[in-house]
């Protein structure tokens, strides 16, 4: 393996694992608000939530680099800010990724928190328990199962994104050239050992973490 | 106004196809049944209570603490309401062991303002057993037990009990009911009991609030309310009367007991109070019958000397006596329509109701 598969490694886990982390973080939040109100938005957020499961990725990745470029409404925020133009930076991968993977983290947690009903909560409510309290000792428990099959699909997700990166990330080295764009640079270049290397290593990686997630969480199915 | 503990609950509800208005003054201590068939807004009314339920112009005053009080703007939220919710299925904590479903409200409760203790609480409810396990492994009887005993621990100053023996078979009810009586022995918060079974509310309730299509049709002490509304209630085959008595003595030989109520008494099966004790008994229509003078060669021992008040007929074929027994004492009679023909009975006449079985309620 060269140097450059290592940082291509190391640059998909890190930002893989931050999405995962900043979807978890966001998705909580609408999944709650999906499976809880009565609102007529609702079908209209879940839909959009949704988006990314049908669209092409090109098609997300050509909208989010107009977005966020020189001229889109997100780029000149980002330049005002002082921030700079987010496409071709691992910053615009993170913005892309937690977008993409979006659904893959809301659906199940939305549908752990749909089967949890609003019973167990109401009944923490009249032992005193307030708003946070009822979320941190009786919802969080019982969606275990839920922020466990979340994460890790996000995850996945993650890691095999190609078409979205390529469009906003192009293919620089150290910063925006991930796992599935050096496998398929070294296939264009006719290497494949190097690419044998990268993809059997995936397929080994993904099996050990769903044995050891499944594992983990005993009794309950994960996927 | 309400320092003498009496609980207050007002509100008006608007959906469309029901309506609900209730405005409730209910006694600081003993049982209270909210009795009603389904639909009839029960539940609506602790859950609007519990602040679980959104409705308009609510009022829920506990003793001197106002709850909920829409016109001056007050509405704690449910979680700051000093209350015990006690659903229809036991609803424990899947993911706690009975131990740390026990103790769950209990430890949001300041020490200090605990009222219940663990070692009483295990102790009423019979938990000592269950203690360490877990709540899947326990039957629907001992999951309702544990259920209470969460709610008690949280030092309630009002219980809310949303049928809470109706999701169980009849074994598990007729084992569950001595607790429940117990509690109503040991405790001295009020409780709001939720239910459509007769038999619980003449059994445990002090007071009965009869609700009917969202309205109040009754709410008195509950022997003078199941008698003088039986007619509004769904009993079907359950109509009859609750009789307050007294044990007046018994009978080691035959292994009776008498007991006594003005204007007469009832022979029963040896009960298990001393003489002097209070009883409730009920009496079912189905198990009255009339005859003109009293029959020496019946083996009914219980012969009261009655008046008609009024009939009823209730099908092709039945007709529901009303009547009062020397003493003010009312009795239901249920006979058929060529009875009260040949009998020739009309309203004023004096009877001999003979009664062929009495349940006891307490």
């Amino acid at each position: 393996m060269t140097p450059a598969d290592v940082s291509a490694i190391t640059l998909t886990l890190k930002l893989a694992g931050l999405t995962t982390v900043l979807l978890l973080l966001i998705g909580t939040p609408i999944a709650w608000w999906l499976a809880h109100t009565p609102s007529r938005l609702k079908s209209v957020v879940g839909a959009v939530v949704a988006l990314p499961l049908v669209l092409p990725p090109t098609v997300l990745g050509f909208y989010l680099l107009l977005l966020m470029g020189p001229k889109g409404l997100v780029g000149q925020t980002t330049q005002a800010l002082g921030i700079g133009l987010l496409p071709f930076t691992f910053a615009g991968l993170v913005v892309a990724s937690v977008l993409y993977s979006m659904p893959f983290v809301v659906q199940p947690l939305r549908n752990a928190f749909e089967a949890i009903g609003s019973r167990p909560i109401e009944v923490a409510a009249t032992l005193r328990a307030g708003p946070w309290d009822r979320f941190r000792s009786v919802v969080l428990p019982l969606a275990r199962p839920g922020f466990i099959t979340a994460s890790i699909l996000g995850f996945a997700h993650t890691v095999g994104e190609f078409g979205v990166i390529l469009m906003i990330g192009g293919n620089i080295p150290e910063r925006t050239r991930v796992l599935s764009v050096a496998i398929y640079d070294h296939v264009e270049a006719m290497e494949y050992t190097q690419a044998h290397w990268l993809a059997g290593g995936m397929v080994l990686f993904s099996f050990l973490v769903l044995l050891a997630l499944h594992a983990l969480n005993g009794k309950t199915r994960v996927l | 106004m309400s320092s003498d503990g009496s609980v207050r609950i007002a509100f008006s509800l608007q959906h469309p196809g029901f309506s609900m208005q209730v405005d409730l003054v209910l006694p600081g201590r003993g049982i209270t049944a909210l009795f009603g068939r389904s639909g009839s807004g029960k539940t609506s009314c602790l859950r609007v209570v519990a602040g679980l339920q959104a409705a308009q112009g609510v009022r829920v005053q506990v003793g001197d603490e106002a709850w909920q009080d829409d016109a001056r703007g007050v509405r704690l939220p449910t979680h700051r309401r000093p209350l015990g919710y006690v659903f229809q299925e036991a609803s424990l904590f899947p993911h706690l062991s009975v131990r740390d479903n026990l103790e769950y409200g209990m430890r949001r409760v300041a020490a200090a303002e605990r009222r219940v203790e663990m070692a009483q609480a295990v102790q009423w409810l019979g938990l000592s057993a269950l203690i360490d396990r877990r709540p899947e492994g326990l039957s629907g009887g001992e999951r309702q037990r544990v259920a209470i005993g969460r709610a008690l621990l949280a030092s309630p100053r009002l219980l809310l009990m949303d049928e809470p023996l109706s999701a169980l078979d009849l074994a598990s009810r007729a084992a569950i009911l001595p607790y429940l009586q117990r509690l109503h022995a040991e405790l001295s918060i009020p409780v709001l009991y939720v239910s459509h079974a007769i038999d619980e509310v003449a059994r445990l309730a002090d007071h009965t609030v009869v609700l009917d299509a969202g309205r109040v049709v009754a709410s008195g002490p509950t022997a003078r309310v199941l008698n003088e509304t039986g007619d509004l209630l769904p009993l079907g085959e359950e109509n009859g009367v609750l009789i307050e008595a007294v044990v007046g003595l018994h009978d080691g030989a035959y292994h009776l007991s008498r007991l006594d109520f003005a204007g007469g008494h009832l022979w029963v099966t040896r009960v298990d109070i001393a003489v002097g004790g209070h009883v409730r008994a009920r009496v079912l229509a189905r198990d009255v019958s009339v005859a003109l003078s009293p029959a020496s060669d019946s083996s009914i021992a219980n012969l009261l000397p009655a008046r008609v008040l009024s009939m009823q007929e209730e099908g092709p074929d039945r007709v529901l006596l009303r009547l009062e027994a020397d003493g003010g004492t009312p009795l239901l009679a249920r006979i058929t329509r060529r009875s009260r023909d040949q009998l020739g009975l009309a309203a004023g006449m004096a009877v001999i109701a003979q009664v062929k079985s009495v349940a006891l309620a307490a």
